[in-house]
């Protein structure tokens, strides 16, 4: 028996907009089935980007990127889009719905999914993110922590190859922090992690990628990112004051 | 901002288990837009239109009071009639044919009829329409309007105002709350000015907001209808209690057509 593809495997990817900006130079990645891995790197060094053309938003200019085998290419955007499942940064972009169960619901409908099975999805997404309450409550309702855990919920249902997180961390109170955190670790799915708080990335990705300049500049395991002062200061990444990544 | 808990929207509507309240949405839609064209279609120069109107008004509050809408909560709603109701004011003014006198003024008699039609008219219009929001939540309503086939594009755009009334108001909240911790405070045309880059800079906000969340959707799927779930079933007994206000409405025009 063969082992399974890899989650993703992205191939020589380079892209410019269409202004002209280049922002991938040739970025090679091969993310497998199970894995935690942590995409670092400074502002505007193309992680959003290189994430955009992981559920084909936006289309290579050269290379390619492959998810559980499947190419992403225009015919296969519906799928590819199932097994791709992005978490970006504003919750409120993500959550539309009038409901949040609703809001859940709006992937598996996509798919043409049966009702009773779109209900099973629902239930079984919001309880892995410890939000089963909160079905029939509107977004705003939310604490901004609870509405980033009900993001997760809107991929989860999609029943994803692999989750893309933007920046989970960003804006969270300490407690909301380490809730999604607990939530993210019982996750028994391949998870891509964009991040600048390398703590996040220690406790939760055994394996870190920086990307900078548009090509990935180091692949290895987290602590040895972590612990390579060097490596972080070229690539203006700065662990927290008084944190030791060997701790 | 409205209401600290419900937001700017919701704030309209008034929880309540009321029989009103227990309706379908687009049984209720049915019956307002029915009501509101039989109150349209009273002949505004027939002698016992004024009879018809107080039937109308009768029957509506009577839905008021089933579902439980109060005096102060109806009044509140008819203030979106002013505009209308300051061009019925006008009309006995401006329009011509025999005159008569009140208070010394010398008005028009067709159009002191057409003014108070029309304004009553209106009136009876928005009172239904304000039973019909303070007992159905808006996006309750919104599947009401799905239901009976309008289009899913403004569905969908309404579906995203209700949505996101309050986090622009929330962005404008904090705008407002920047600039005036730096010492602005309006007023003049300087701060006709600074109110303008204001909304200019809220619509750019909301633009690219609404394009991240259309990327958003892309991205779990979205082809261009937003899918809900199956519509429940009605039961015969809600269309019946639904349409008492229509039908006693039309009762009310047919006896006065007959009369007359």
């Amino acid at each position: 028996m063969s082992a399974p593809p890899p989650s993703l495997l992205v191939e020589d990817l380079a892209f410019a907009y269409p202004d002209g900006h280049q922002a991938l130079f040739g970025v090679d990645l091969r993310v497998e089935r199970g894995e935690r891995v942590a995409l670092l790197g400074p502002n505007g060094a193309g992680k959003t980007t290189l994430v955009l053309h992981l559920n084909g938003i936006l289309r290579a200019g050269r290379g390619s990127v492959t998810v559980a085998g499947l190419p992403v290419e225009k015919r296969s955007l519906q799928e590819i889009r199932r097994r791709v499942g992005v978490v970006f940064q504003d919750p409120d972009d993500q959550l539309f719905m009038p409901t949040v169960g609703e809001d859940v619901a709006f992937g598996p409908r996509n798919l043409g999914l049966p009702e009773p099975e779109v209900a099973d999805r629902v239930a079984a997404a919001l309880a892995q993110v410890r939000m089963s309450d909160a079905a029939d409550r509107p977004p705003h309702h939310l604490s901004f922590g609870q509405r980033r855990r009900v993001a997760v919920a809107t991929v989860l249902a999609m029943q994803p190859e692999i989750v893309v997180l933007d920046e989970p961390s960003s804006n969270l109170d300490p407690a909301g922090r380490r809730e999604l955190a607990e939530v993210l670790a019982e996750l028994p799915v391949t998870l891509l992690m964009i991040t600048h708080d390398l703590p996040y990335a220690a406790q939760l990705c055994p394996r870190s990628v920086i990307l900078d300049g548009g090509v990935v500049v180091a692949d290895e395991p987290t602590p040895e990112v972590l612990s390579d002062a060097r490596l972080l200061a070229d690539h203006r990444l700065e662990l927290p004051y008084g944190f030791s990544p060997a701790g | 901002m409205g209401a600290a808990h419900g937001g700017a929207l919701t704030a309209r509507y008034m929880p309540g288990g009321t029989a009103v309240h227990r309706l379908e949405p687009h049984v209720k839609l049915v019956s307002v837009l029915a009501f509101a064209l039989v109150v349209v279609a009273t002949p505004v120069h027939a002698p016992w239109a004024p009879v018809a109107y107080a039937g109308y008004l009768l029957a509506v509050l009577t839905a008021a009071t089933v579902a439980g809408v109060g005096p102060g909560r109806l009044l509140r709603g008819l203030v979106v009639e002013i505009p209308f109701a300051a061009f019925a004011v006008l009309l006995p003014f401006v329009a011509g044919g025999p005159q008569v006198e009140v208070l010394g003024l010398s008005l028009s008699r067709s159009g002191l009829a057409a003014g108070g039609g029309l304004l009553a008219k209106a009136t009876l219009s928005v009172l239904a329409a304000t039973v019909l929001a303070a007992t159905t939540e808006p996006r309750a309503l919104l599947r009401g309007l799905e239901r009976l086939r309008l289009p899913q594009v403004l569905v969908q755009i309404l579906m995203f105002m209700i949505r996101y009334a309050d986090v622009v108001g929330g962005e404008l909240h904090r705008m407002r709350v920047a600039r005036e911790s730096r010492g602005f405070t309006g007023g003049g045309l300087r701060g006709l000015r600074v109110l303008g880059a204001t909304a200019g800079a809220l619509f750019v906000r909301s633009y690219e907001r609404g394009e991240r969340v259309h990327l958003a959707m892309l991205s779990r799927g979205y082809t261009g209808s937003v899918p809900t779930g199956p519509p429940a079933p009605v039961a015969p007994r809600s269309w019946a209690v639904a349409l008492s206000l229509p039908l006693a409405a039309a009762a009310v025009l047919a006896a006065g057509m007959l009369a007359g």
